[in-house]
């Protein structure tokens, strides 16, 4: 079944289509990876969907309901979440409150002005919960700007995956971390979205992690989608090869 | 900004005996270091208001004089129009009407960040000021508005009482309690689930957006009970100096506002009140001191930058940081 939809959905900025008349498909419960060398306008349709921008035309549909138009707040409220390629978290506060805010948040517990946030013992013991799925329960206490980049990049997920998303989009969750950080964090993210019943959508640029983590893979090449397969045909596939893999089969 | 709040218990360990200081103080003191003493109290509360903008939101305001001066002038505006003089409804009055100003103020400033919104705050205090002029007649212009010692709790000033003793032991004491009230409650705010949304929204607006805070709103929120308790502070202030003028609406006192913020470290929750109270005296003293104040107030304050940019109370943070270090070793 189809969770999101998104039908000739375009962004540009001034001559440059970004995003050109796309047609995206997410089906509900798979991991998904989406591909592509710089500028090919992956981050660019994650943006689009998620609210960050707004599109210039086409049509974003979430579990059968037009979402075009809606706002963040909306899309979350709706279960759409997302992390970011730079890692965006509240740097003065707690690894525990970075994720409690997710909590509070989803809760609608973060309008109360009076109630003191570390006597919310259910909220609490939720965020302490995540903490240990991603490891990170012996940061709990660290504010978030101390921890290493491997670790920030897991409270990035962290955080959107508290607010217990159907829709989930990773935007290159390994990048500046070493080689060796890469699979135990890919490790932990597709454990967690896998036995939360998380629908994922992952960019990435490094094949290895792609093709070992994903079952189906999206490449955009200028804007529009180029190919859509398993990783076997991506692997495959000529076009994919030519203008994303660096090299050139028949060349 | 200490992420993780201090442990009710270890909270109180300092708070106790500090409090019992606080009520003793009169007692041992000369009535005028007791006034003075309420006039750092007073700009303690608005310092505690400001803060909650600039340490736990992000936004720094220069148009706090505003409020300040609204909850001044509502008390001028009680006495002169309906002739009351009871302190608990100036505090009403100061309440309502800087509430009201902050959130049609709030509402135009806080779709902005950064330089935009500090230059659109003081520009909005700036208009008040002039209008302070311009309507001399409501306002009493250059002259100011003189506010008379008000009841408290329904007592007066005995005949023949010395005011300077009644502001020293009574009135002090009101200012103390509302004081202490206004730090509890604030205390409160920045570790609730707001002020951890607050907090959120000062170190990254765009994830605090993504994780469900609607920015906006939140901002407006926090504007509202800043510019309150600002106004609260100017309506206690105006029965403590006898006289309300358009210099408290100027953008020069939101800086002094700014400036004992600063002074006392807006990183954390007791700078501001601690910065207030020590700018009072150093106020005080530089102006019975030299003409030249301002001079000696900018060279206090270009030196505290520099030497301790966290303020006094990150500088206190860090040396007990340090003992504890030391002891643990």
């Amino acid at each position: 079944m189809s969770l999101l939809v998104t039908s000739q959905l375009t962004k540009y900025f001034g001559d440059t289509h970004a995003v050109d008349h796309v047609d995206f498909t997410v089906r509900e419960g798979e991991v998904l990876a989406l591909i592509g060398s710089n500028g090919a306008g992956k981050t660019t349709l994650v943006n689009v969907v998620s609210g960050l921008i707004e599109p210039d035309s086409g049509t974003i549909r979430f579990q059968d309901a037009d979402i075009t138009g809606a706002t963040i707040h909306e899309k979350i409220a709706a279960g759409i979440a997302r992390s970011f390629q730079l890692v965006n978290l509240f740097d003065q506060l707690s690894a525990l409150d970075n994720i409690a805010l997710s909590i509070f948040s989803r809760q609608g517990k973060t309008r109360r002005l009076f109630a003191l946030a570390d006597s919310d013992v259910e909220v609490r013991s939720e965020a302490t919960g995540v903490l240990e799925q991603f490891g990170l329960l012996p940061k709990a206490r660290m504010v978030a700007g101390g921890l290493s980049q491997g670790e920030r990049k897991l409270l990035d997920v962290a955080v959107a995956y508290a607010l217990r998303p159907k829709l989930l989009f990773l935007d290159e969750p390994t990048s500046g971390v070493s080689t060796r950080e890469k699979a135990p964090i890919m490790d932990i993210i597709t454990q967690v979205v896998r036995s939360g019943g998380i629908t994922a959508v992952i960019i990435e640029h490094d094949m290895d992690v792609v093709f070992t983590y994903c079952p189906r893979v999206v490449a955009m090449h200028q804007g529009a989608i180029l190919a859509d397969g398993t990783p076997e045909e991506i692997r495959n596939n000529e076009q994919v090869t030519a203008n994303m893999l660096g090299t050139d089969r028949h060349a | 900004m200490s992420a993780l709040p201090l442990p009710p218990l270890r909270v109180l360990r300092w708070a106790g005996p500090l409090l019992v200081v606080l009520v003793v103080f009169p007692w041992v003191v000369d009535p005028y270091q007791t006034t003075l003493f309420s006039y750092g109290l007073v700009m303690a509360i608005a310092a505690l208001g400001f803060n909650l903008l600039l340490g736990y939101t992000g936004l720094l305001s220069f148009g706090h004089s505003a409020y300040f001066g609204v909850g001044a002038y509502a008390v001028a505006m009680i006495v002169k129009y309906l002739h009351v003089t009871s302190l608990e409804i100036f505090v009403v009055g100061g309440i309502l009407a800087s509430a009201a100003i902050s959130a049609l103020f709030g509402f135009v400033c806080v779709r902005y960040t950064r330089i935009f919104f500090s230059i659109l705050t003081m520009a909005l205090s700036q208009v008040l000021w002039s209008l302070a002029f311009k309507f001399f007649w409501v306002t009493g212009g250059s002259d100011g508005l003189r506010v008379p010692t008000p009841s408290l709790l329904g007592t007066h000033i005995d005949p023949g009482e010395d005011k300077m003793t009644y502001l020293a032991h009574r009135y002090y004491y009101y200012v103390l309690a509302i004081f202490l009230v206004c730090t509890a409650l604030m205390w409160v705010i920045v570790h609730s689930p707001f002020g951890k949304a607050l907090q959120a929204i000062r170190d990254n607006e765009t994830r605090a957006e993504f994780v469900g805070v609607q920015v906006r709103h939140y901002r407006w929120v926090a504007f509202v009970v800043s510019g309150t308790y600002t106004g609260l502070a100017g309506a206690l202030w105006v029965p403590l100096n006898g006289l309300t003028t358009p210099d408290i609406l100027h953008w020069g006192f939101s800086g002094e506002i700014v400036f004992f913020t600063v002074l006392g470290g807006f990183g954390t929750f007791a700078g501001p009140i601690v910065g207030a109270i020590v700018f009072n005296y150093l106020k005080t003293f530089a102006v019975g001191y030299t003409v030249y104040w301002q001079m000696f107030l900018g060279i206090v304050l270009v030196t505290m930058v520099m030497a301790l940019p966290t303020g006094i109370m990150g500088m206190v943070g860090r040396l007990m940081e340090r003992g504890r270090r030391a002891h643990a070793s």
